[in-house]
């Protein structure tokens, strides 16, 4: 990664946060957040023995940059980079990485609770809960867009 | 000529991550309707269509060359 660091990316490789952090942080940010989700074991009382993710890679890393446009415009002065693993994961594993630089903690914390609501929302990418005794792909939010493109 | 892209249990059902469609003129709406004719097993009532990567509603026109995508829900994160 390093200098190579593509800020909106989806990627099979293994996550890690510090090169999303060194990206974001610069002499004027106050605050970094960096979010990290990780594949929970149990939900609603069902054991997953791993997740699949799946994606439209080349529109979700432009929805990606989307959110990270909507992030400066909304809390000027920040600074953006989200990464999502895709394939296999296991237990533990990190999803997905938000890193947001922002002059005042209050906006950095927002903007990447922001980033990720909208990623749950409008990004192409799926998940596959993997069960002792079954699978199912997870996806039971109804975003419907409202003016068509955009 | 257009072509589609199918993902998650969409994919599945399909058997196929994408194809080809022949194709002259019609709004998402109509290709949305062929396939849900050719995959009749599949619950489209909550999939959205992007054409060359945008969201659209079902009334935007659709061009030979266009890139048509079935987004069932997503989940991301």
């Amino acid at each position: 990664m390093g200098a190579e660091l593509k800020p909106f990316h989806v990627t099979e490789e293994p996550l890690d946060g510090a090169p999303y952090m060194d990206y974001v942080t610069h002499p004027g940010a106050g605050a970094v957040t960096l979010f990290a989700g990780t594949v929970r074991e149990w939900t609603n009382g069902k054991r997953t023995m791993y997740l699949k993710y799946e994606a439209y890679v080349p529109m979700a890393e432009k929805k990606l940059a989307q959110i990270g446009d909507g992030i400066m415009e909304k809390w000027p002065g920040s600074r953006v980079a989200i990464v999502h693993r895709i394939g296999e994961l296991a237990i533990s594993d990190i999803a997905v990485i938000i890193a947001v630089s922002s002059p005042h903690r209050r906006a950095a914390y927002e903007a990447n609770e922001y980033a990720i609501e909208q990623i749950k929302k409008v990004v192409p990418i799926w998940k596959k809960e993997i069960w002792e005794d079954g699978e199912e792909w997870i996806g039971d939010q109804a975003y419907k867009p409202e003016g068509g493109k955009g | 000529m257009i072509y589609l892209h199918y993902f998650a249990g969409l994919k599945e059902a399909a058997g196929k991550a994408e194809e080809e469609l022949a194709w002259e003129s019609g709004t998402a709406s109509d290709v949305l309707q062929w396939v849900k004719t050719s995959y009749p097993q599949f619950d489209f009532s909550a999939v959205q269509i992007a054409v060359n990567e945008e969201y659209v509603l079902e009334s935007e026109p659709v061009h030979p060359g266009d890139h048509v995508a079935f987004i069932p829900p997503v989940s991301g994160g």
